[in-house]
């Protein structure tokens, strides 16, 4: 099998790098437009009741819908392609957005809130000084959390003609040669392991104000 | 939609009875290794810690990839599906029991040492029914995303619902689609209503009397 | 030489039906430390509030240096107007250093000035720069935590500081120590307006150069020290006081 990585290597290593560039590219786009709807979304979320309430529903819904029965289910109304992948794995990214954002400005405590406005902060400053940085954490685990479930499900919206990583595992299925499954399973599992523990190293980096307590 | 069923029924009831096994079979087994690791390792608080992490990172692999790349080891078929979907409950449920149990008020399991509990009778007769409704929403997520990636097991001839969703990708039709979506959301909820009760047989009598305190605190 | 500096002219308060101050009238002087004693429930963390302006009074005027408080804006208002509060409120993502710094920075000052200011600061509540300016606030205990609480209060020079019981939650030694160097602080600072909330009558006769004792959201008796303990106003001030003599006596035994 190693051979036959490696002879795949040499041989289509531009297609290759092909998939793998068509994989990122994917997410990140997915990630962006994801980010644009559900941080504002979440933010008033965490101020207004009843979007949040909305929000919450929204996912739970979700959650019981498999994953690939959403990427299949816009076939008949979009077609296939990019553009009905890009719109379902927004939609799938969604709520651990949603959620974490809601839960990160809920848990800033309304003391910060109010010694920031007796200390002279006007909406925007108290915004940008204290709820935003002491939300962060948060907000950067949803991020994380979307990006796995993204990087995930981009694999699975191959069969819907996106391209990418998924390609190769679809195309070694199909011929029964493990050879393309595993380059092709192995790059996504690195892929998302690496957002992953980069993601885990930020957000513990910017929480590093949390770790030593004081303790007698 | 009938008409679908009515010629295609047996394919489904079977389709739909595999997809509970693999389910059900996984959540069990899954339940069971997180019984085993947290008793044998409650007090060793940083290998627990080093654990989920671990698990956290298989669960971060694409479902998809991971089937496929157990192939080699394991083959095609169901026996493929159910380590995967094991390994993805193990990450939840150790992830939401440790929290439950280490959320579990820590001056109540000062106090049933100071009755003169011993470890484990503090662990099975305070932390663990405490830790109960967090056990059972574990359960629950886990449960809910298991029935989802189910489905993509399909690609390695394991069966279950996933069946019907390639089918309908494969003849253009949304019809077979529609079912899929439909007989796992409805699998779903009735698996979870199932647990539900379970959790209220299991802790009714207490569980509202606590929530009442709570509230009358708030 | 009196110049009133915070006037309440009739002010009301209420949250929804209940009314927690009916009608309250006072002028606080430049340069004073007054001191708010009171139960729970009593009005004088409302009270507290409509001076920054954090709420505001349903009836009746504030005036704050002769203006009304309606009329000023009160994000430049509370830039100069310290706020210490029991729970401290030190931004838990922001050093020692920077938690000092916030009202600076919003006023624009330059690096330097900031950064000497800070130094200055940590000094006078007795902690030593080096040591603490870069640390995070989980890092240290309750009564440091408040003498940052403290610091960053003052960081402006504000002609005013309220201090909503600051150290309710700090144990008796670390509450002492801190009572006595705000009264230096108080007396270092010349010309600076303290007003002092807190249910600890010893607290409030100590500290304050007048008292004022509330219940139900009046004032029972506004006067100095002296003469609340000589000469009480009212009965509530009457029990008050029998609480403290009480305790003297109960303790009192111990040393004889």
């Amino acid at each position: 099998m190693l051979t036959q990585i490696i002879h795949y290597f040499q041989t289509d290593s531009s297609q290759y790098w092909l998939y793998v560039w068509q994989h990122i590219y994917l997410s990140l786009i997915t990630l962006s437009i994801a980010m644009i709807i559900a941080l504002p979304l979440g933010y008033i979320g965490s101020r207004i009741k009843t979007v949040a309430a909305f929000c919450t529903a929204f996912a739970q819904v979700l959650r019981i819908i498999p994953s690939l029965a959403l990427l299949f289910l816009l076939i008949p109304f979009i077609g296939t392609g990019m553009l009905p992948a890009l719109i379902a794995l927004v939609i799938l990214a969604l709520p651990s957005l949603l959620i974490n954002t809601i839960l990160g400005f809920n848990e800033v405590s309304l003391l910060y809130e109010e010694v920031g406005t007796a200390l002279g902060m006007d909406r925007r400053q108290l915004r940008r000084q204290v709820e935003i940085p002491l939300a962060l954490p948060y907000i950067l685990n949803g991020i994380k959390l979307a990006l796995v479930e993204i990087i995930a499900s981009a694999t699975l919206a191959t069969y819907i003609g996106a391209g990418g990583l998924g390609t190769l595992i679809f195309t070694g299925l199909g011929l029964y040669d493990m050879t393309y499954v595993v380059i092709g399973g192995v790059s996504v599992a690195i892929l998302s392991l690496l957002s992953m523990i980069g993601f885990d190293f930020l957000i513990r980096r910017i929480q590093r104000y949390d770790r030593a307590s004081y303790s007698i | 939609m009938i008409e679908y069923w009515k010629t295609n029924w047996p394919i489904m009831v079977v389709d739909l009875q595999q997809h509970a096994t693999m389910v059900l079979a996984s959540l069990g087994i899954a339940l069971v290794i997180a019984g085993v690791i947290i008793i044998l390792l409650m007090h060793r608080k940083n290998w627990l810690n080093g654990l989920v992490y671990f698990f956290s990172l298989l669960y971060s692999v694409p479902s998809f990839a991971f089937f496929t790349l157990l192939l080699p080891v394991s083959g095609l078929g169901m026996r493929t599906a159910i380590i995967v979907l094991t390994l993805y409950c193990e990450y939840v449920l150790l992830r939401t029991f440790i929290t439950g149990i280490r959320e579990v008020d820590p001056s109540l399991v000062e106090v049933a040492k100071g009755m003169g509990m011993t470890a484990q009778q503090v662990f099975f007769r305070v932390q663990l029914p405490l830790a109960t409704p967090a056990i059972f929403s574990g359960l629950q997520v886990a449960l809910a995303s298991t029935m989802g990636i189910a489905t993509i097991a399909a690609t390695i001839n394991a069966g279950g619902l996933g069946q019907l969703l390639f089918e309908g990708l494969q003849s253009q039709q949304v019809v077979p689609i529609l079912w899929g979506t439909l007989l796992t959301v409805i699998l779903t909820l009735v698996c979870a209503g199932i647990l539900k009760l379970i959790e209220w047989l299991l802790i009714h009598r207490w569980q509202s009397v606590v929530n009442q305190r709570k509230e009358k605190r708030a | 030489m009196t110049e009133p500096v915070i006037q309440f002219k009739n002010v009301q308060k209420r949250f929804g039906k209940n009314i927690i101050i009916p009608d309250l009238s006072f002028t606080i002087n430049r340069g004073e430390f007054v001191t708010i004693l009171g139960s729970s429930g009593s009005g004088k963390t409302t009270t507290l509030k409509m001076v920054n302006g954090l709420w505001k009074p349903d009836a009746g005027e504030i005036l704050i240096n002769g203006q009304k408080i309606s009329s000023l804006d009160l994000v430049k208002l509370r830039r100069h107007m310290g706020y210490v509060v029991q729970q401290i409120g030190l931004f838990p993502h922001m050093t020692i250093a920077e938690n000092i710094a916030v009202v600076p920075k919003m006023l624009r000052w330059d690096q330097e000035k900031i950064e000497q200011r800070v130094e200055k600061l940590l000094d006078l509540v007795q902690l030593d720069p080096q040591k603490y300016a870069k640390r995070y606030p989980n890092q240290l205990s309750g009564g440091q935590q408040q003498r940052i609480g403290v610091a960053r209060a003052l960081a402006v020079n504000p002609p005013f500081v309220l201090f909503d019981e600051p150290f309710g939650a700090l144990d008796a030694l670390t509450r002492i120590e801190l009572q006595k160097e705000i009264k230096r602080i108080h007396e270092s600072l010349a010309d600076k307006t303290f007003m002092f909330v807190t249910h600890d009558i010893n607290e409030a006769l100590f500290l304050g150069q007048r008292v004022m004792v509330m219940h139900e959201g009046q004032i029972e008796q506004f006067a100095t020290p002296e003469e609340i303990v000589t000469y009480p106003a009212t009965s509530f001030v009457r029990e008050l006081l029998g609480t403290v003599q009480q305790n003297q006596s109960l303790w009192g035994n111990y040393h004889d």
